[in-house]
């Protein structure tokens, strides 16, 4: 008992270490070089030079918190996803509820935008959230009658690929000069965030989590399947519905914000997984979410700094990192079931 | 109110709202084992994943204790249930004992933490099945036996008042059978728990159960103590038996015999003839028995397997007509095997029929 202790202890602080480093460099890297005595002014002090402070305040920061935010939640989601399906490489992005998201973001914002109609934070998460319903109707039909999970997946693919295909048609054919920023959204990235969407996406994104971390001893009880869920005092309905709403709402959420970000859903609470050698919830949900804001975090500092000034899509960059990961688990679990 | 402790009354069972099998009335007290036994797909499965709340009701009524099972609270009903199901499970990452403190869940908190009082229920669920050495490995990686004897651990230290099984010794090797059968008498003695479990051995339903339910058809066919229900005709029916037979004795099946007229007359008795009669059947030699007392090891066997078997009543000397019969059948054999020495006053005619077929050959 205690050394698996002393491993959890362990995985947390070099997670939280990981944060802070990435946090620093973060603030730090972009066009503007800052000495760490101007961004300690900056930031702790509230003065400074008025143009590094804006850069701070009003680009880096939320940018920054904004991918810890969007980054844990999407890993929780994965998390959740995973656990529903009983499968690890289940995800947000790959059974395609970011892309159905994304398509009902699209539509909302382009039917707004040509009325001339500014699009709150809090309908582009209705928004996202009702595409992601959809899509999780689909994929939850589908499951019924399909029992393998590889075919669900590439149901889940195949329906990210029609939303995709639909948001590309509608973006491309809307000539508003604020479609510009829909097909940079479109595409994944963290940029452009406000103060008010913070506000926003904490609001929903932490409640959601807290009550996720509430339910993680009948997800605990979940992964040993629903016959012995069931038997342990689970209420399966209840905690099926459940998990399917807390999911769609978290992936809805970052879809809403930062558009559909790929593999970080299934990487990361992989990667924790193994990090913790364990996969008890009430452990694995908070480091997941320490995990996917590392993650995005290192992945937009790429995304932005890289080919600066141009600017990677942070998908493209997730992908980069997470893909492998997919692909190694995907191979490992194949050659063990043979 | 009966006086058991779980009882169906008028329980109708199925899928999608088709009745499977209707009109169930299964009644057992604390402290006894009961045993489902039928044919493949007969709906033992059915009828227990019914009784655990997995499928609905599809008529009808399950009592537990006092309380009707559907208004039961989930919580309420696993602190008086626990189940070890066939469904394979994979979780990740999990201890065996891991496993088995989930059944622990009833007990804890809103976050699940295990208590110093929950593990300790733990060491004592693994100890009960001699599987504390398992504590830490990885659940993924144990044999069946062991899986086996976990998930019933884990159903232990779920402290229930009847514990439910769906084919538990499938898959497990005849010392694990035993093992694990051991244990839930075990269980049933010492915390006065229900078992209702079902079993595809009945030489192991017939030693364990208190109570033996079979499922035929679309119902229950025979209820009642193993004595009562272990009879070679009605097994026989049961299953559907068309090759071989089963020995309600013993409990153990004997293949279909080679037909025909018999080739080899097999002098036999007190246990020296079933190893000849075996390997006769095994080369499909057709072979007639004799002279067995009815109440010898071998007659039954002999019954079994060959084409004829001239037998006496027991504890009779063999008298005269039983020994002509025998000897008109042994003339028409190509070939008489002897296999006993030992000859006394009961079978002092075999001993004339070896020396006979002395002569014969």
């Amino acid at each position: 008992m205690k050394r698996t202790n002393v491993r959890y202890w362990t995985a947390f602080i070099i997670l939280t270490v990981m944060l802070a480093v990435l946090l620093f460099w973060n603030i730090n890297s972009g066009s503007v070089e800052l000495s760490v005595a101007q961004i300690y002014q900056i930031i702790v002090k509230h003065t400074g030079e008025k143009t590094a402070y804006n850069i701070v305040w009003e680009i880096r920061l939320p940018r920054i918190l904004a991918a810890v935010i969007l980054g844990g939640a999407l890993s929780v989601s994965g998390f959740l996803l995973q656990t529903f399906f009983g499968n690890p490489i289940a995800g947000p992005f790959v059974l395609g509820i970011s892309s159905g998201a994304k398509l009902v973001v699209s539509l909302t914002m382009i039917f707004l935008l040509g009325k001339g109609i500014a699009v709150h934070s809090g309908t582009m998460i209705a928004g996202a959230f009702v595409g992601a319903m959809i899509s999780m109707g689909f994929i939850l039909l589908v499951s019924r009658k399909v029992k393998k999970m590889s075919m669900l997946v590439i149901c889940g693919v195949m329906i990210g690929y029609i939303c995709s295909a639909v948001t590309d048609f509608v973006v491309t054919f809307a000539d508003d000069s604020n479609i510009v920023n829909l097909r940079n959204w479109s595409l994944g990235s963290f940029s452009g965030m406000s103060w008010e969407n913070i506000g926003v996406m904490s609001a929903v994104i932490f409640t959601a989590l807290l009550l996720v971390f509430f339910m993680s001893k009948p997800i605990g009880a979940y992964q040993m399947g629903e016959v012995y869920a069931r038997n342990m005092g689970v209420n399966i309905r209840m905690f099926r519905l459940a998990l399917i709403l807390l999911s769609s709402i978290l992936s809805a959420s970052v879809t809403a914000f930062a558009g559909p970000i790929s593999f970080v859903g299934i990487a990361v609470p992989h990667l924790v997984k193994s990090l913790l050698k364990t996969a008890k919830p009430i452990l694995v949900i908070p480091a997941c979410f320490l995990g996917g804001a590392v993650f995005c975090l290192f992945c937009d500092l790429i995304a932005r700094t890289v080919f600066a000034p141009t600017e990677l899509s942070i998908s493209s960059v997730t992908a980069v990192f997470g893909a492998p990961v997919v692909i190694y688990m995907m191979v490992r679990k194949q050659s063990r079931s043979l | 109110m009966k006086d058991y402790f779980v009882y169906t009354e008028k329980m109708s069972v199925g899928y999608n709202g088709k009745p499977l099998i209707k009109d169930i009335e299964i009644e057992l007290q604390k402290g006894q084992i009961l045993t489902l036994i039928g044919p493949n797909g007969a709906g033992k499965s059915t009828i227990l994943k019914s009784m655990i709340g997995q499928l609905s009701l599809l008529g009808g009524t399950v009592y537990i204790g006092r309380d009707e099972l559907k208004k039961m609270s989930e919580k309420d009903l696993a602190k008086k249930m626990s189940v070890v199901m066939t469904e394979r499970i994979h979780p990740e990452l999990m201890t065996c004992g891991d496993v088995v403190s989930t059944g622990r869940y009833p007990y804890t908190g809103r976050l699940g933490i295990l208590s110093e009082k929950d593990r300790e229920k733990v060491r004592e669920a693994m100890e009960m099945v001699n599987a504390t050495e398992l504590m830490e490995r990885d659940f993924s990686a144990v044999s069946d036996g062991q899986r086996q004897r976990i998930l019933l651990a884990r159903a232990i230290c779920q402290e229930p008042e009847i514990i439910v099984l769906d084919e538990p010794t499938s898959f497990l090797d005849i010392r694990y059978k035993l093992e694990l059968l051991t244990i839930l008498k075990k269980m049933v003695r010492e915390k006065n728990v229900a078992v209702i479990m079902s079993l595809h051995e009945l030489d192991l339903a017939q030693k364990i159960s208190d109570v033996v339910v079979c499922v035929h058809g679309d119902k229950i066919e025979r209820f009642g103590p193993p004595e009562e229900i272990f009879s070679a005709g009605y097994i026989r029916q049961l299953y559907g038996i068309t090759d071989g037979s089963y020995n309600a004795q013993f409990g153990c099946i004997e293949m279909e015999g080679a037909k025909g007229e018999p080739e080899v007359f097999v002098i036999g008795g007190g246990g020296s003839g079933i190893s000849v009669y075996r390997q006769l059947q095994r080369k499909g030699i057709p072979f007639a028995a004799g002279i067995l007392h009815e109440n010898d090891v071998d007659y039954p066997v002999a019954k079994a397997l060959a084409v004829e078997v001239i037998s006496e009543k027991p504890y009779e000397e063999i008298r005269p007509e039983t020994y002509e019969k025998a000897l008109n059948v042994m003339r028409k054999c190509k070939k008489v095997i002897g296999c006993t020495e030992k000859f006394g006053k009961m079978n002092e005619k075999n001993r004339h029929l070896l020396e006979e077929s002395e002569h014969l050959l």
